[in-house]
């Protein structure tokens, strides 16, 4: 049976907490990391599969215009060249997060330099590979003088991108304002780099494509391969059990699926297409860059009158995504006077979409440095600016914000950190040639629930089990929908089998927008209660007089095994459906970042020294996990900081450090020992389980504190991330 | 002369363009060592050859004639774990688990690169014997990309190994 649950009010009943196994929220092990360590796990490239081809992918090199020939005869003849393939079905780009149909295909026409064009397929991979460096294409290439390649590009077209927020009168509160700032900050393109490449095997039997595939977002990757291939979706299976992260790259299908998808129904034997890591890099998402001005108007106490935040950002055209940089600003800090807005640029780049934190990771980066440019003019320490600007309710909309931790991780963060604001003039700590400075700035990013259902079986013998698409992209998935399990159902974590990552099992939420646990957590919750419900029945009691613990039922004064309760199994799926509760909450997680940085006097080289992060994020279902998420979050933000960017040459729009040796993400020796602090929070608009999402929020603001840190040390306010050592180096003082 | 692979022979009859890892990965079924960039630039690949760590996607397989090659599968399983990965599980030292082979590996390797007297970049007296800690662990993992950004749960994991076996 299926029980559904909307979420249209809060959750008041808290019943994780009125469970008695006492396994939520716990720190354990995660039930994968035995598999995952000893190299047993199997990634989807990783399936042996008899008479599997191999296919290589053949990208473009130029920027805009059409192919007119591709040469496959002397490529053909190559040894164990078995196709070479430009099919209608075939895409071009990837999808963007829960498209659920085909993103753009057609395979002859070029809109981005690195756009896929053809795949080679031959018996082994080095075949593949050779052949396809060799194969030659002949293009009709636009004028590259008339293709737009960046946002500044006078060809390039603008168009207003959501819902602007415009209310009372910005300009008047900054002329009247005691204190204002008035400033333009710049964030280059990023990548998501998940370790493990875009990878697919495609086999086909003449009815139904079945793919081991690296994908976050099951039951909408299955429509949108579906969609490409003029299939019915349930002509579609896709196995994704383990997942070598994707930080959005994977949240929509990518050119290496339909194109072994389609090489495995041409050929009628299985195809393995893996993307070379440079691949990745110029065919899969890239983060927009983005230019931000911020606009904060203050009374002398630093109280918020005005908030401007418009953001220009870009994509290809014909992409329904625009990174949503102002998505925070719109509920984080008061100011009546408020313009919000966000401009996208039509250029010939490769696809824009969503990135760890699309909108926030950016935006509260830019917005946290401004704050602290307040602070700065306003003389007043930067936590108390903020703790001054939480507001009562939504400065826009007016709705009453649901749980909210944001002063108490500001409070409990500045105190294990040993935050000091009092003086924040820089230049004030020198250890031999290293400025030393101190900086902070909140955390804050938007909650998002999914639909989602997953079905739960507790078995005669005394075992569960939790079945869904839903996928672990390394955030503990496997881990907590356990524990979520053990908890209603009374049973220690390892009488439970969570079993995800195949269309096969009833539709998740999906990992992406941190929305994975909330939501398909709720999902089993619900199954479970279901269970609970029959479990009762069965013994004559209320389900709410029902203990369930250590694999027995406890109602009254009896204590029966299950199994000897249970005469049959008993499969109950949760639906979880998003009621709209957002409409009538503003919810969100909230933190505050600490970080103590050097800056080389002599080379302009930033170091990390310490950094401490505080989260509100709900209920934390597992305590390891979720500390692990946060802790990823902040090395993401040193990246974003100090290293990341990607280069596009101007001439032809091609990604220039398209790998990991050109493309700086953070490495050991740039990470610290990161100190996370978790503030204990339920949330009851958040989710049944009173938990929201983790995975992002880490990210959203860290960069920004190194950034006020960077300025403490060593005096240089630089508004343009990366803060490299050349952005520095002109402006640090005499030493 | 045979390859070895966690004790176990193996013939090198392969396409002369395949790397150790294409190898590992492909004719030796061994996919616990990960194929993360193929450009010895992320540390997915490493492996002990002749105890030594390398990036096996640098070699070609054919040059490793009668070589002795450990991978992650060589050093434990989920039933009888190696200690580095016992404690990356107890540490939380991964999250997506894609890059954790290469790390563990590196691991290994580089604790036994210490007890050998290998100085560092950070090592105080480059002619002295190095002494263990968690700079030096952060030094001589940084060959080791993690995008989940586990680090600080590695370098706790490495450390209690290091400490338990000192």
């Amino acid at each position: 049976m299926t029980r559904l649950y909307t979420m249209d009010k809060p959750d008041e009943r808290n019943r994780l907490d009125a469970m008695a196994q006492g396994i939520i929220g716990r720190p354990l092990d995660r039930p994968d990391g035995s598999a995952k360590t000893a190299g047993v796990a199997p990634y989807a490239a990783e399936y042996v599969i008899p008479e599997c081809a191999e296919g290589v992918l053949v990208l473009a090199t130029i920027s805009r215009g059409e192919v007119v020939e591709i040469e496959s005869g002397p490529v053909l003849a190559m040894p164990g060249v078995l196709a070479v393939i430009a099919d209608p079905r075939m895409i071009t780009r990837s999808a963007q997060g829960g498209a659920g149909k085909s993103p753009v295909r057609e395979i002859h026409k070029v809109d981005y330099y690195g756009q896929p064009v053809a795949l080679v397929v031959a018996e082994t991979f080095e075949q593949a590979r050779d052949a396809a460096t060799r194969l030659r294409i002949a293009y009709r290439t636009d004028d590259p003088a008339k293709v737009p390649l960046d946002s500044e590009d006078s060809h390039a077209s603008h168009e207003s991108f959501g819902e602007p927020v415009q209310q009372g009168n910005l300009d008047a509160a900054m002329r009247d304002a005691a204190h204002a700032v008035d400033v333009t900050y710049t964030t280059e393109g990023h990548a998501s780099a998940a370790m493990e490449p875009h990878a697919s095997i495609a086999e086909w039997d003449g009815n139904t494509l079945t793919a081991h595939s690296s994908l976050q977002m099951l039951k909408y990757n299955q429509k949108e391969l579906a969609d490409a291939l003029g299939l019915q979706p349930e002509q579609v299976r896709l196995i994704s059990p383990y997942v070598g992260g994707g930080f959005g790259s994977k949240l929509g299908i990518s050119a290496e699926l339909t194109a072994a998808a389609v090489a495995a129904i041409e050929l009628g034997r299985p195809v393995r297409v893996v993307m070379s890591r440079q691949q990745v890099f110029q065919c899969v998402m890239r983060r927009s860059e983005t230019r931000q001005r911020i606009r904060l108007a203050a009374d002398a106490e630093g109280r918020l009158d005005g908030f401007g935040h418009e953001a220009w950002v870009s994509n290809l055209p014909g992409e329904k995504f625009a990174e949503p940089v102002t998505q925070a600003s719109e509920f984080l800090y008061r100011g009546a006077h408020r313009t919000l807005r966000i401009d996208l640029a039509r250029i010939h780049r490769m696809t824009a979409g969503s990135v760890r934190a699309p909108g926030e990771a950016v935006g509260m980066q830019c917005l946290e440095a401004a704050m602290d440019e307040l602070a700065l003019a306003s003389g007043i320490d930067p936590v108390e600016l903020r703790l001054r600007n939480i507001p009562e309710q939504h400065p826009s909309e007016g709705l009453p914000y649901s749980s909210r931790r944001l002063a108490e991780c500001l409070k409990v963060g500045a105190e294990r950190f040993g935050w000091d604001g009092s003086d924040r003039r820089p230049l004030q700590r020198r250890e031999s040639e290293w400025w030393i400075g101190t900086g902070m700035a909140s955390a804050s990013r938007v909650h998002n629930l999914n639909e989602a259902q997953a079905r739960v079986t507790l078995s005669t013998d005394g075992t569960a089990v939790v079945e869904s698409d839903m996928t672990d992209i390394g955030t503990g998935t496997y881990a907590i929908l356990g524990q979520i399990a053990g908890e209603m159902l009374g049973l220690p974590p390892e009488k439970i089998l969570v079993q995800l990552g195949d269309t096969r099992f009833p539709p998740g939420s999906g990992s992406g927008g941190s929305w994975g646990a909330a939501s398909t957590g709720s999902a089993v919750m619900v199954a479970c209660e279901a269970i609970r419900e029959q479990l009762a029945q069965q013994l004559g009691v209320e389900e709410s007089d029902l203990t369930l613990k250590d694999g027995e039922a406890i109602a009254g004064n009896r204590r029966i095994p299950f199994t000897e309760l249970l005469k049959t199994d008993l499969a109950e799926t949760g639906h979880f459906k998003n009621g709209g509760i957002d409409e009538k909450f503003a919810i969100a997680m909230y933190g505050a970042f600490f970080v103590e940085v050097g800056v080389n006097a002599y080379t302009g080289e930033t170091r990390v020294r310490r950094m401490t992060g505080a989260f509100g994020l709900g209920r934390a279902l597992n305590a390891k996990t979720a500390t692990s998420q946060c802790l990823g979050g902040m090395v993401w933000g040193i990246g974003s900081a100090l290293t990341e960017e990607l280069v596009f040459d101007p001439r032809d729009g091609h990604l220039v450090n398209h790998d990991l040796a050109e493309y700086h993400v953070p490495v050991n020796a740039d990470v610290p020992a990161l100190d996370v602090v978790l503030v204990d929070e339920r949330d009851s608009a958040g989710s049944p389980l009173q938990a929201k999402g983790v995975g992002e929020l880490g990210i959203c603001g860290a960069a920004g504190a190194i950034a006020n840190a960077i300025h403490h040390a060593c005096g240089v306010r630089v508004r343009s991330f990366p803060i490299t050592p050349d952005k520095l180096l002109e402006q640090l003082p005499e030493v | 002369m045979p390859i070895t692979i966690n004790g176990v022979d193996h013939e090198l009859d392969v396409d002369p363009r395949t790397s150790l890892l294409d190898f590992l990965r492909g004719d030796a079924g061994l996919t616990g060592t990960k194929k993360g960039c193929d450009h010895g630039q992320c540390g997915a690949c490493t492996v002990l050859l002749n105890g030594q760590r390398i990036n096996s996607c640098l070699t070609l397989a054919v040059m490793h004639d009668g070589d002795s090659v450990t991978t992650i599968e060589g050093l434990g399983t989920p039933d009888a774990p190696h200690p580095l990965q016992a404690a990356f599980v107890r540490h939380d030292g991964y999250q997506c688990g894609y890059c954790t082979p290469g790390q563990i590996c590196s691991a290994k390797a580089m604790l036994d690169e210490i007890a050998a007297g290998w100085t560092s970049y950070v090592s105080d007296d480059v002619a002295g014997s190095p002494k263990l800690s968690e700079e030096e662990i952060r030094e001589r993992m940084s060959g080791n990309l993690c995008r989940c950004g586990a680090y600080s749960n590695i370098v706790a994991a490495i450390a209690e190994v290091a400490e338990a076996q000192a």
